[in-house]
């Protein structure tokens, strides 16, 4: 019967020459392997997304009066909307988790270098829309933590230099956080955001397709004979496996965690203790709360601001400025980054929780 | 083929120019409305200079009230000796809102533990600023309370 509808399919569309390119796509295999599983899980969890928010649009209603109400009626009388409101809430911090775990696995292996800086380009590219849904997403139920980490988030552009006010004029729709800034940040995570991330993601996954999968450095010289196993069928049931553990993970997760609604927000009201953005903003606003108010004759926050804007040009276009890996030399330096980044990060979110 | 080689270069060569240049014509006049379009207006803001709070004896010694003062946050203090102080509510740091903390009688900013002494100067934590003054008046009648944003004078 599929042999059937295949040759029907195959018959009018050449379907065969396509499915060809797959055939051919090899895995390597070597003490890193399992690394190459963190991207796919990445993509897993973006069609999670996809999928549960397009449910959630169905009961959502965007509006200072009527967000929060919505997501109520979502996780208390709609059938399942607790679950599909906390699988939407779960994938995204995992998601977020995943393509970290993903992005530093590529550097330290250095598959980043030539002739792949472009996918490094456009997977940092990713990894800034994913942080920009999870902002935009955070303040949609407009709950009081969300409403506070948004004032503070979005007044944080303010610093940035000549162009501060207007942006943040731009983010918010108007000098406060009000229901313009919820519509802006409902548009852009529902219809602009969905469409700019699944052209990217169709250049990275075009260019692995093109380049292939990545080896770690040396051992294309050192071992004559390389291992690799078959994308198809071999690593891509591998794939769907870890798919569906994912899966589990997320369900098992929004069942005995479910996720807080917390309390309507109100612009007249003071801050609750306990204001925290979600966890992958946390160093961020760490660094800022630790930075004196002034430093020289700058103000702290205007410094920090700058330095992580600086650090993020760094991180696009790393393959550009580290050349020695393309060049096949490995230098200690970039492992010394590595490290004191992601101990950076692991500290300053730690810290985040524990003082108040 | 002959057609091809006919093609006379300085006329390629014109269309070649007049084409990108129409393009890039159409292009920024496209970009400018929709860059302006994503710009908010300015909406107009109802020009408040003072809210009447109610009668004085409505808050008690001691104890902190965020009221509104047209669309921004206002904070109302009574101390414990009694004497009213009036603040915009607004974190000179990142914009939280501000509480009088009764206990440590000063001013407390939730979002990165801000503090502020009872007359509104920043005293620790990341604000850079004090909070912006606002002035009370005990209407003599009513005993209702008045507050002003005391306007910066502008030299
Ligand atoms: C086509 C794609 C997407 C659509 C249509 C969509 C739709 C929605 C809707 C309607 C809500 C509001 C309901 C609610 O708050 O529970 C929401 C919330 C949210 N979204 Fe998405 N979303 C999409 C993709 C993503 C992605 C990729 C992320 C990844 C970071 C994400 C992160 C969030 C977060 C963190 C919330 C707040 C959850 C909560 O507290 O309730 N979304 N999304
Ligand atoms: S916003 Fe008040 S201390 Fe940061």
């Amino acid at each position: 019967m599929i042999d059937k509808i295949y040759s029907w399919i195959d018959k009018r569309y050449k379907i065969e020459q396509l499915l060809y390119f797959s055939k051919e796509k090899s895995v390597p295999v070597h003490h890193g392997t399992m690394w190459y599983y963190f991207g796919g899980i990445t993509l897993f969890l973006f069609i999670v997304q996809v999928m549960t928010g397009l449910f959630l649009l169905f009961y959502y209603r965007p509006g200072a009066d009527s967000s929060f109400e919505s997501v109520k009626f979502i996780i208390t009388q709609v059938k399942f909307g607790w679950l599909l409101r906390g699988i939407h809430s779960w994938s995204a911090n995992l998601m977020v988790l995943a393509a970290m775990i993903h992005m530093f696995s590529v550097f330290f292996h250095r598959s980043y270098r030539g002739p792949r800086e472009m996918t490094w380009v456009t997977g940092v590219g990713m990894l800034f829309l994913l942080m920009a849904f999870g902002f935009s997403g955070y303040l949609l139920p407009w709950n009081e933590l969300a409403f506070f980490a948004t004032k503070v988030g979005t007044d944080s552009a303010r610093q940035v230099p000549l162009i501060g006010d207007f942006l943040l004029k731009l983010m918010r729709g108007g000098s406060d956080v009000t229901g313009a800034t919820l519509s802006r940040f409902f548009g852009l995570h529902v219809s602009v955001l969905p469409p700019i991330f699944s052209f990217m993601l169709g250049l990275h996954l075009f260019f692995v397709q093109i380049q292939g999968m990545s080896e770690p450095m040396g051992s294309e010289l050192s071992h004559g004979k390389k291992r690799t196993m078959p994308f198809l069928p071999d690593f891509f049931l591998r794939d769907l496996l870890i798919w569906l553990v994912v899966l589990d993970i997320l369900i098992l997760l929004s069942v005995f965690f479910p996720w807080e609604l917390g309390v309507k927000a109100d612009p007249f009201s003071p801050a609750p203790a306990g204001i925290k953005p979600e966890w992958y903003f946390l160093f961020v606003f760490q660094s800022l709360k630790l930075l004196p108010p002034h430093i020289g004759p700058f103000e702290g926050e205007m410094l920090g601001v700058m330095a992580m804007g600086f650090g993020a040009a760094v991180l696009v276009l790393l393959p550009f400025l580290e050349r020695a890996s393309s060049k096949g030399r490995r230098t200690k330096l970039v492992d010394v980054i590595g490290v004191f980044g992601l101990a950076y990060f692991a500290v300053f979110t730690i810290l985040g929780y524990v003082i108040d | 083929m002959t057609t091809q080689e006919s093609v006379d270069p300085g006329r390629r060569k014109f269309l070649d120019v007049f084409l990108a240049g129409s393009g890039l014509a159409a292009l920024i006049g496209l970009i400018y409305p929709i860059f302006k379009f994503f710009t908010p207006p300015d909406q107009e803001e109802a020009v408040v200079s003072s809210v009447n709070l109610g009668p004085a004896k409505d808050f008690p010694a001691n104890s902190g009230k965020i009221f509104r003062f047209g669309n921004k946050p206002g904070l109302i203090i009574r101390s414990a000796d009694g004497k009213f102080r009036a603040f915009s509510a607004t974190c000179t740091h990142l914009d939280c809102i501000v509480q009088y903390d009764g206990k440590a009688g000063d001013i407390w900013c939730a979002c990165h533990g801000g503090r502020y002494d009872i007359n509104g100067q920043n005293i620790s934590g990341p604000p850079p600023r004090p909070l912006d003054q606002m002035s009370v008046n005990i209407l003599p009648e009513s005993e209702e309370i008045l507050v002003t944003l005391e306007l910066k004078d502008k030299t």
